[in-house]
C-alpha cells in the first residue's frame, strides 16, 4: 500500500510541472504586448520606458525558461505577483473570495448526494418501472440543463413566491457574511446557488449508483442474502448499498470538475463575489496574473482531489494497489 | 449432439435485417432514444431551414414591441429590444448545432487519431503522448476553455477552438483504451505477418472496430459543446451580438427582466436544455444498442 501512495503522489508532480508549463505557454500565446495592454487599459498615454520597466516589474525582460523557474517557484511560495487589474497582490484577492466558493461547493456536496444516492437506489431497485423512468429523465435534466438557467429560474421562483407571501418581491443577499456571524443570512445566500450547483452534480452521481447498484443486485451473495430469508431493507443497506457506494467514491474527482464549472457561471447569476466570477471577471479585464494564478490554483485543487480519491479508492479495494 | 443453438440463429436474422429494419428495432427497443432523437432531427432542421422557418430577422429591432408576451404575432415574445424571441431561438438552433457538430466532429477525430495511433504504436510514443494528455485532461473544461478565450478572444471561430481543446484528451483516452485491447487481437497479429502497412493494419482493422465507442462520444460531446458554449455566451466570452445564439440571449434581460417578462429567460433556456437533453437521450440509447452488456440495465 505505501508504494502505491507514493507512487500515486509522486505522479502529481510531472502532471502539475506540465500544467504549469502548459499555463505559462497559454499565456505567453495571448497576443500583442501585456504590458502594452496593461498600460493602455487607462487610456493614458505612456512611452516605451515605461513599457521596459513593466517588463522588468513583471519580469518578461529575462529568459523564458528563468520566467518559467520564476513562474513555478513563485507558485511554490504561493507568491502569484501583483493583479493586473486592481494593483493589489493575487493571493489577497483570492482569499477574500475563497471562503463564499468553498462554502458554497460543500453544501452543493450534500445536495448532489442527498438527491443522488436515495433516487439513484430506489431507481435500480425498480428497474424498468414507471419509477425509474422518471428519475432516469430526471437525472439526464440534470445533465442538460444550464446551471446559470436553472439560477435564474430559481431567482424568477424566489421572485414570484415572495411577492405572493408578502407582497414584495425578495432576493437572496449577495454580501458574504460567515455561518458563524449570522447562520440564516449566511444559509439564505448560498442554498440558493448550491442548489443549482448541486442538481447538475447529482445527476452524474445518481447514474453511476443506479449502474453500480444493478451491478451488485445481480452478485451471488445478495442472492444468498435473499434466499436464507433476510428482510429486504437490511439486504440494500447492509450488503448491496455499501458495496454499490465504491465506485460512487470514484466519481468525487469528476464532481469537482462539474463543481468547478457550475461556481464560475453560477456565481455569475447570483451576483457572488467567489473565485468564479474573479476568474470570469479576471479574463474579461485581460488580468493575466490573476488568470494564470486562478488557472493554476483550480489545477492543483482539481489534481489533488483526484489523487486522494484514488488513494481513497485503492484503500477500500485492495485490487487497485495490488494491480 | 445439437445442430445450432437458437442464439446464433438469432444473431443470424439480425445480421441480415436491413438498416431500415434496424432503425425500426432501435425505435422499438428504445423509446427514450427515440423521443431524444426526435428533438434532434427538430433542431437541426430549424437550424438547416431558419431562412424559410423564423417570421422575423433575428436581428430585426421593433422598439414599439419591446418585451411584449407571447400572442399569435410573437408567439414566444419579444425581448427588451422588441426581436422576435421564436426567430432568435430558430436561429440561435443554428448556432448551436454549427459549434457542437464542429467541436466535436474536430474532437472526436482528433481523439481517434491520437487514441488509436497511441495504442497502435505504444512504447514512448505512447508514454509521452498519454503524459501530455493527462496534463491537459488536468484542466476542467470550462477553465481551458476560458483560459483559450482569453488568448483568442471571442467569436464563433474561438469559441470553437476553445471547447474542441479540452474535449481532444477525453476522446483519445477512451479510444486509446478500446484500441489496446484490439491491438492484441490474432487478426492484427496476422495483418502485420502479411507485411500490410502500418497506415492500412489501423485504418483496416483498427479504426473500424473502435467506431462504436467514436459514434458514444460524438453525441455526448455534441450535447458538451452546446453547453460549454452556452455557458461562454451567457459570461459574455463566447459567441457575440449580432449572431442569435441561445446563452447570449440569456446574458443580457433574463435577470433584468426576470420579474416582468419571464419569457425572455424561459424560453432560450429551455431550447438549451431541450436540445442538449435530446443528444444526452440519444446517445445513452446509442451507447446500450452498441454494447449488448448494457441491453438490460
Amino acid at each position: 500500500m505505501y508504494r502505491y501512495i507514493i507512487k500515486r503522489i509522486l505522479l502529481v508532480i510531472p502532471t502539475l510541472l506540465g500544467a504549469a508549463a502548459l499555463v505559462f505557454l497559454l499565456m505567453r500565446l495571448i497576443p500583442g504586448d501585456i504590458c502594452v495592454v496593461r498600460l493602455g487599459s487607462g487610456g493614458g498615454t505612456f512611452d516605451e520606458r515605461a513599457v521596459a520597466a513593466c517588463h522588468a516589474q513583471l519580469g518578461l525582460d529575462r529568459p523564458m525558461l528563468l520566467q518559467f523557474v520564476d513562474f513555478v517557484w513563485g507558485f511554490v511560495r504561493g507568491d502569484f505577483g501583483i493583479s493586473m487589474w486592481s494593483g493589489k497582490p493575487v493571493l489577497t484577492e483570492i482569499a477574500a473570495r475563497f471562503p463564499v466558493s468553498l462554502e458554497i461547493a460543500i453544501m452543493a456536496v450534500v445536495v448532489a448526494n442527498v438527491i443522488a444516492i436515495p433516487l439513484g437506489t430506489l431507481s435500480a431497485l425498480k428497474q424498468n418501472s414507471p419509477i425509474d423512468f422518471v428519475i432516469r429523465v430526471f437525472s439526464i435534466a440534470g445533465l442538460a440543463t444550464p446551471s446559470f438557467w436553472l439560477g435564474i429560474l430559481l431567482i424568477l421562483a424566489i421572485l414570484n413566491i415572495s411577492h405572493a407571501a408578502f407582497g414584495a418581491p425578495w432576493m437572496p443577499p449577495i454580501d458574504y457574511v460567515p455561518i458563524w456571524k449570522d447562520p440564516l443570512r449566511n444559509l439564505s445566500m448560498v442554498i440558493f446557488p448550491a442548489l443549482t450547483v448541486g442538481y447538475r452534480t447529482s445527476a452524474v452521481t445518481m447514474r453511476m449508483t443506479r449502474s453500480a447498484m444493478l451491478e451488485v443486485l445481480r452478485e451471488d451473495y445478495i442472492r444468498t442474502a435473499r434466499a436464507k430469508g433476510l428482510v429486504e431493507h437490511l439486504i440494500i443497506n447492509r450488503h448491496a448499498l455499501k458495496n454499490a457506494l465504491l465506485p460512487v467514491v470514484t466519481l468525487i474527482g469528476i464532481e469537482a470538475a462539474f463543481l468547478i464549472g457550475g461556481l464560475v457561471v453560477t456565481e455569475q447569476v447570483f451576483n457572488l463575489n467567489g473565485i468564479g466570477r474573479l476568474f470570469v471577471q479576471s479574463v474579461q479585464n485581460q488580468d493575466y496574473t490573476m488568470t494564470q494564478a486562478l488557472v493554476m490554483l483550480v489545477v492543483t485543487a482539481f489534481v489533488l482531489t483526484n489523487t486522494v480519491v484514488d488513494l481513497i479508492y485503492a484503500w477500500l479495494d485492495p485490487r487497485i494497489r495490488y494491480q | 449432439m445439437t445442430i445450432a443453438s437458437p442464439v446464433i440463429v438469432d444473431d443470424f436474422v439480425e445480421i441480415r435485417r436491413s438498416p431500415w429494419q434496424r432503425a425500426w428495432l432501435f425505435c422499438r427497443r428504445q423509446p427514450l432514444g427515440t423521443f431524444g432523437m426526435v428533438i434532434v432531427v427538430i433542431m437541426a432542421l430549424a437550424g438547416l431551414c431558419a431562412e424559410e422557418i423564423a417570421p422575423y430577422s433575428p436581428t430585426a429591432n421593433d422598439f414599439a414591441a419591446m418585451t411584449e408576451p407571447p400572442s399569435w404575432a410573437h408567439w414566444l415574445g419579444t425581448d427588451q429590444f422588441g426581436r422576435d424571441q421564436l426567430s432568435r431561438i430558430i436561429y440561435g438552433a443554428r448556432t448551436a448545432l454549427i459549434v457542437g457538430f464542429s467541436c466535436a466532429m474536430i474532437a472526436s477525430v482528433a481523439g481517434l487519431v491520437l487514441g488509436v495511433g497511441s495504442a497502435y504504436f505504444g512504447g514512448r510514443l505512447d508514454l509521452y503522448l498519454q503524459g501530455v494528455l493527462d496534463v491537459v485532461m488536468a484542466f476542467p473544461l470550462i477553465i481551458l476553455a476560458l483560459a483559450v478565450v482569453a488568448i483568442f478572444g471571442t467569436g464563433v471561430h474561438n469559441v470553437i477552438t476553445a471547447i474542441t481543446i479540452p474535449l481532444i484528451p477525453r476522446c483519445a483516452r477512451v479510444l486509446r483504451s478500446s484500441a489496446l485491447s484490439i491491438r492484441e487481437v490474432p487478426y492484427v497479429d496476422a495483418a502485420r505477418a502479411c507485411g500490410f502497412g502500418h497506415s492500412r493494419i489501423i485504418l483496416r482493422h483498427m479504426v473500424p472496430n473502435v467506431v462504436a465507442p467514436f459514434l458514444i462520444l460524438l453525441t455526448a460531446f455534441v450535447g458538451q459543446a452546446i453547453l460549454a458554449e452556452a455557458s461562454l455566451s451567457y459570461l459574455g466570452l463566447g459567441v457575440q451580438e449580432p449572431v442569435p445564439a441561445w446563452g447570449l440571449m440569456l446574458q443580457g434581460g433574463a435577470e433584468e427582466y426576470a420579474s416582468t417578462a419571464p419569457w425572455i429567460a424561459v424560453f432560450p433556456g429551455l431550447a438549451i436544455a431541450l436540445t442538449v437533453f435530446g443528444f444526452s437521450l440519444f446517445g445513452d440509447a446509442l451507447r446500450d444498442a452498441l454494447d449488448p452488456k448494457l441491453r438490460d440495465r
